[in-house]
């Protein structure tokens, strides 16, 4: 049995959602445009991803296994809701931002496998501490992603200019292809990292 | 909403490509994107069940949601509806054509969680598109996914065979070549847009 630490870290880093697992790839590309819009749609998914596995675990023993996967996209689907109605309330930029990746959170795999690996076999206390880590893991990686493509992109760090004028911004990472490469390269990257270090 | 069919056409499978500027239904793209064939599969199989989604979808809220003002429940029924109409068209295949269900069976059941379904009837609704529009959208947007899922399998056959360092093979070399395709695909952006 896993210590509750590890449960925790282990989505941070060992099992990194987007940098180890390569799950979650769509929003992971289309909102990392600027680092405020990649912590945004960390924390959506974060709180998604929380509620629905308390859910889908305090109903585990009560949701025949085989109808789980509609009961679960509609507990999902219930939460996606919820934060889009929120965000569009108190963060109008942000939803305009975010655009039709706010509904895509129901499809996104990560809380769909994390109920199905984790929440339907687990309690509620080690889901809630599960889906933390994994939260907090997606949300680090779209936050670093976001701020690498907004520094060299726009020159910029949340919104507040840090290059100076002399900059000259470097178009490519702020257009499609350039999320393509940088999460690639990033990729690449983590896989040395974590060679280097050991872990595998 | 007057917008000239071709257009859409256009538009939806080159100059606004659902994976290569759009970044919806990366996680097929990426996983079955390993052969020629199965990609072609994988893609058909798109095709058919994203107009058909877009479809019912499109019929759902234009005379349900809508006139009930009902929109904010659009996430809820139209993810329920696709997850339904994926399995009637599964067993239905089965039934029906046996050939087609061996041809593309398998990939069916992926298709619930490909993001491109719910993408294109969320899209196809927030465009203001009519019926006949909703058609030639949904199936411009399925070929726009296979080309860009065939071109795709078709670099990494050849990829399977290069010198590539340790650390970047697989997703991340995948990656990067997909940049690259997005890249060329740019390119029509500046003949049109919508």
């Amino acid at each position: 049995m896993t210590t509750l630490a590890q449960e925790f870290s282990k989505g941070i880093f060992k099992e990194n959602p987007t940098f180890r697992l390569v799950l979650g790839m769509c929003p992971t590309l289309a909102v990392t445009l600027s680092a405020i819009n990649g912590f945004g749609m960390g924390i959506s998914a974060l709180f998604v991803l929380v509620c629905s596995n308390i859910a889908i675990s305090a109903l585990r023993n009560v949701i025949p296994a085989k109808v789980r996967m509609p009961a679960y996209i509609l507990i999902i689907a219930t939460f996606v809701t919820i934060v889009d109605m929120v965000l569009k309330a108190y963060a109008a930029t942000l939803h305009e931002a975010l655009g039709i990746f706010i509904p895509l959170i129901v499809v996104n795999c990560i809380i769909m496998g994390r109920a199905e690996a984790f929440a339907r076999k687990n309690t509620v206390g080690r889901s809630v501490i599960d889906a933390l880590g994994m939260g907090i893991g997606f949300t680090l990686s779209l936050t670093v992603l976001g701020i690498i493509r907004e520094i060299f992109g726009a020159g910029s760090i949340f919104n507040i200019q840090i290059m100076g004028t002399a900059f000259e911004p470097m178009g490519i990472l702020a257009t499609p292809p350039g999320a393509f490469i940088t999460l690639g390269v990033m990729l690449g990257l983590v896989n040395y990292m974590f060679k280097r270090l050991g872990i595998e | 909403m007057d917008v000239n069919l071709l257009a859409i056409v256009f538009v939806a499978i080159l100059a606004n490509n659902i994976v290569l500027s759009q970044f919806l239904g990366i996680c097929p793209y990426l996983g079955v994107s390993n052969r020629l064939e199965t990609s072609m599969g994988m893609g058909m199989a798109v095709i058919f069940v994203m107009t058909m989604s877009a479809v019912v979808t499109w019929v759902i809220d234009t005379f349900l949601l809508v006139p009930f003002d009902l929109i904010y429940l659009r996430t809820i029924t139209f993810i329920l509806v696709i997850a339904g109409l994926v399995q009637l068209v599964e067993t239905v295949l089965k039934k029906t054509n046996p050939t087609l269900f061996r041809a593309m069976g398998i990939y069916l059941p992926l298709i619930t969680t490909n993001c491109t379904i719910l993408g294109v009837a969320l899209l196809n609704v927030q465009a203001g598109y009519n019926i006949i529009q909703t058609i030639v959208y949904a199936i411009a947007t399925g070929i726009g996914f296979t080309l860009a899922l065939v071109i795709m399998a078709g670099i990494r056959e050849r990829l399977e065979l290069a010198n590539v360092s340790s650390y970047l093979r697989g997703a991340a070399v995948s990656l990067v070549t997909a940049g690259i395709l997005s890249l060329a695909f740019m390119g029509f952006k500046g003949m049109m847009t919508l």
